[in-house]
């Protein structure tokens, strides 16, 4: 089968890749371009472990076809920090102890910024709806959404 | 070890939050997990599946398969030789069906190509000739006598008769004279419970990365709560030498005692072995629901009497376990837990294991407990609410506490069952009214706990640092707790300590990260560990004063002179001592190897509101609040982590979690959209109490708590559906259709 050719952004920086026209998103990044952050917990769209934002909108990279990244500018968790110095929310997740295996924290890191992005001062059901697409299994949610509140909190300068 | 009865603790360290030290990997992305490994010249490696529940395996065909380019190997169940009756073989074949394929899902072949679409591709090229059987996945079909046989010659001495070969074992535990105990209760309640098979729901599936050769040494990357017992079962069941087979646990996402034994691993490596070339496998998630974990579903009868006052004067339990196709111990796990929050003069708990055509089961959390315990504690609510009793007054009245003679035999050293009780009582969330729909349950939890084999080696480095190396995969947050145990027993900062979880050649051998056992047990050896490297620094420093070992003592992270005798020598820090240790005789180490004893048990209270919505029987968790025994809170937060997440795991199993097998016996919701765990917009606050009654089996009182919090959540909510709906609810989980068919029972 003949590769496809596709150029995109991806954290900032121009990449281009071959792939299948059957590739997911999630595997070119992860197999291809070595950014094994966004994880595969279903491969249906139903935990958000691979979230990425394409173009500014939170995906589930597994249900995205590589070849539709053409063009696009996509942000992974590897994005997220800029070098040493970490986003507020990856900040605050460690502070408030709000990951324990840490399998789903970086789908839900990207999942929050996302979030903040669009609504800065967002109340707590309102944080619990945005990441109900997101599944943790060890915590209970209880410290993620502490963290969540208070990285918006501290980003709002309040 | 006991606890330190001589120390006064005031405690440094121990009790505060550090931050964990794998945390900005784990927010950066750059954490490497069970499928992050790569290697050169890798292949990929997928399993094809048997589609039937039960089929007799006539004859497997690759030829198709095997030319298509790209294919490097294929192995079937024929490619593993004879081995030892045993777990080790248990598992083999729960991985790959050797004649007969004996669940939906069961591995047939498997095949390692340059590329996962090429190996996929390959395997609908496999010809599989199968000759369907019955099936049976139910428990009381899977007893009655003309049951289809799922797996013969599994029947131990102690299996009851008049069943089915299904039926292979029976465990009884208790004491005491149950007629006379029945005699004396004003009130006796019979009722009989069922809970569905969940699904430990791990959000990282099954990964790994092997490296054979012919010569019998290996590598193997892969996400496992034990790296060593992966490396016994590997070699085992290919027949290789333990020291020859390098296995490093990676990152590991998630557990809850679903990753302590093997579903890909032995194949990953035979594949490597067969191809010359490294082999990554993973799972996807339909694999993972069909073909590894699940729990065991269970029908459980209780039998309790009470007297008006709230005595309990006889508890009696029938458990009927099912657990899949092969053998395990569960049963026995639940007989021992049903009773265990209480006091009783006349007990018994009967289980049985009854083999289905479902996946092995594997621990989850507590494994047995959750399910005895429910059952009883629905019970014991249903007497308070006939005596218009109050539900913790019972339980106070009923507790086991120290000298209690428990009802699985041994006599309970301190515990916090009633502590815990008293903290609930005493709590606004139990004292605050409920509103219309409303209703407020609530259950004790209790796990045995563990210790077993543990290995630690710590290094005091040249520059003052020290380096902890354990053999435990870090589920939860260990090696901060871990570390801080090391900081506090030395003397030193938090920051100065660096613990890594090591490969199989590189420390001793290690239990698997299982029965809430690392807290206790690995921190129980490092704080042996630091005693030892402590003992070679005092003598360190009296060969530098001249004086004798004895004369020096520990303190603050100092050699000191014992006192005025001694002499008046400057304090030597623990940097100065590491700084000078190669003129002083040599590096300074410490290390700890034991079969850790006292495991302290945890007991738990957990207290939920919910509100019924009785036109569609959605059941609306309000409140819930988590009281538990942590002995010691080495590390507060990831202790309110673990009491947070086994309780929303709990209200998971108790409200809508279940393994749902069709007529055909194939699994009908095997992916997290038909198979729902609780998301973050279910649930409310889970509000957390740590009551800290010390373990006198560890030097600083630690119990282990992983496992008591996934306990009580099924009867409390449970109790406060039914109290909401006033109707007894008697089957898990309380999907919205099982609540509206309970209601309009109750009006029929």
């Amino acid at each position: 089968m003949t590769k496809q050719h596709v150029t995109a952004s991806v954290n900032g920086d121009a990449t281009e890749f071959l792939c299948d026209a059957g590739d997911t998103l999630l595997s070119v990044l992860r197999d291809d371009l070595n950014l094994t952050g966004a994880k595969e917990g279903c491969g249906s769209g139903d935990c958000g472990a691979c979230s990425v934002t394409m173009n500014g909108r939170l995906v589930c990279s597994c249900l995205v076809l590589a070849v539709e990244a053409e063009g696009a500018e996509i942000t992974t968790i590897e994005g997220m920090a800029e070098g040493e110095v970490l986003h507020p929310l990856q900040r605050k997740f460690i502070e408030h102890a709000a990951l324990q295996c840490g399998i789903c924290t970086p789908g839900i890191l990207v999942a929050a910024k996302s979030l903040l992005e669009k609504n800065p001062n967002p109340t707590e059901v309102e944080v619990r709806y945005w990441l109900a697409g997101n599944l943790c299994r060890c915590t209970g949610y209880d410290k993620i959404i502490n963290a969540v509140m208070d990285a918006a909190a501290e980003m709002r300068g309040a | 070890m006991a606890l330190d009865q001589d120390q006064k603790r005031d405690f440094k360290i121990i009790g505060t939050r550090p931050l964990r030290p794998d945390g900005i990997d784990k927010v950066t992305g750059r954490a490497q997990y069970g499928a992050d490994q790569s290697a050169p010249g890798m292949l990929w490696a997928k399993m094809l599946r048997s589609p039937h529940a039960h089929a007799k395996i006539l004859s497997i065909d690759t030829s198709a398969a095997d030319a298509l380019p790209g294919v490097k190997a294929i192995i079937t169940a024929a490619d593993f030789g004879d081995m030892r009756k045993g777990e080790a073989m248990n598992v083999r074949d729960h991985i790959i069906a050797k004649d007969k394929a004996l669940y939906d899902g069961h591995g047939v072949a498997a095949v390692a190509a340059t590329s996962e679409t090429v190996a996929k591709a390959a395997l609908k090229l496999i010809k599989v000739d199968y000759e369907v059987l019955p099936h049976v996945t139910e428990i009381q079909a899977a007893m009655d006598p003309a049951a289809p046989v799922v797996n013969a010659g599994f029947v131990e001495e102690n299996a009851p008769k008049g069943y089915s070969e299904n039926v292979i074992s029976a465990y009884d535990f208790g004491h005491g004279d149950l007629k006379a105990g029945f005699a004396k209760a004003d009130k006796i309640v019979s009722r009989t419970l069922k809970t569905a098979a969940t699904h430990q729901g791990y959000i990282e599936p099954h990964a790994c990365l092997a490296s054979l050769g012919a010569d019998g040494r290996g590598e193997l990357w892969c996400c496992t709560q034990g790296q060593f017992y992966i490396r016994e079962l590997c070699a085992s069941i290919l027949g290789i030498e333990e020291s020859q087979l390098r296995v490093t646990a990676s990152e590991i996402g998630g557990g809850f005692g679903g990753k302590t034994t093997a579903f890909i691993e032995p194949v990953a490596l035979a594949l490597s072995r067969k191809a010359g070339h490294p082999v990554k496998m993973v799972l996807d998630r339909e694999e993972v629901f069909k073909a590894s974990g699940p729990t065991v579903s269970s029908e459980i009868d209780v039998k309790i009497g009470m007297t008006k006052d709230g005595r309990i004067t006889a508890g009696e339990a029938e458990l009927r376990y099912q657990g899949g196709a092969f053998p395990n111990m569960t049963n026995w796990l639940g007989a021992q837990c049903a009773f265990a929050a209480y006091d009783l003069e006349a007990v018994r708990a009967n289980a049985i294991n009854v083999l289905t055509n479902r996946p092995k089961q594997a621990a989850y959390r507590a494994p047995g407990a959750p399910m005895a315990i429910y059952a009883v504690e629905a019970v014991v609510d249903e007497l308070c609410i006939e005596f218009g009793l109050d539900p913790l007054d019972v339980r106070l009245k009923n507790a086991a506490r120290k000298g209690t003679k428990a009802s699985y035999g041994p006599t309970f050293d301190d515990i916090g069952l009633v502590a815990t009780l008293e903290a609930a009582k005493a709590h606004p969330h139990y004292n605050t009214p409920l509103g219309e729909n409303q209703g407020r349950g609530l259950s004790c939890g209790f796990w045995f706990n563990f210790g077993g084999n543990t290995s630690v080696s710590m290094n005091i480095n040249f520059d003052g640092t020290v380096s902890v190396t354990e053999g435990n995969p870090d589920i939860g947050g260990s090696r901060a707790s871990i570390s801080m145990m090391a900081a506090e027993e030395l003397g030193i900062p938090y920051e100065k300590v660096r613990t890594i979880v090591a490969d199989t050649n590189s420390i001793g051998q290690n239990d698997v990260t299982d029965g809430s056992r690392v807290t206790f047990a690995v921190g129980l050896a490092t704080i042996k560990a630091a005693r030892g490297a402590i003992k070679e620094m005092c003598k360190r420093a009296a060969q530098t004063w001249g004086i004798d070992e004895d004369a020096v003592v520990w303190e603050d992270g100092h050699a000191k002179p014992a006192g005025p005798n001694a002499g008046g020598f400057e304090p030597l820090s623990l940097a100065k001592i590491a700084r000078k240790s190669p003129n002083t005789g040599g590096p300074i180490s410490g290390h700890h190897e034991v079969n850790a004893e006292g495991a302290g048990v945890s007991f738990g209270v957990h207290l939920v509101d919910v509100e019924v919505d009785k036109e569609t029987g959605f059941t609306k968790v309000l409140r819930y609040t988590v009281f538990q025994d942590a002995g010691k809170a080495i590390h507060p937060d990831y202790v309110e982590g673990q009491m947070q997440g086994g309780a929303v795991q709990g209200i998971g199993w108790a409200l809508n979690e279940e393994y749902i097998y069709g007529e055909d016996g194939k699994l009908q919701n095997a992916g997290f959209l038909d198979y729902r765990v609780p998301v973050a917009s279910d649930l409310p606050k889970i509000d957390t109490v740590i009551l800290e009654i010390p373990n006198p089996g560890h030097p600083y009182g630690v119990r282990g708590v992983g496992e008591t919090s996934i306990v009580p959540p099924l009867a409390a909510i449970s109790n406060a559906v039914s109290h909401c709906i006033g109707v007894r609810m008697d089957e898990l989980p309380m999907s919205p259709p099982r609540i509206l068919k309970a209601i309009k029972n109750a009006g029929d």
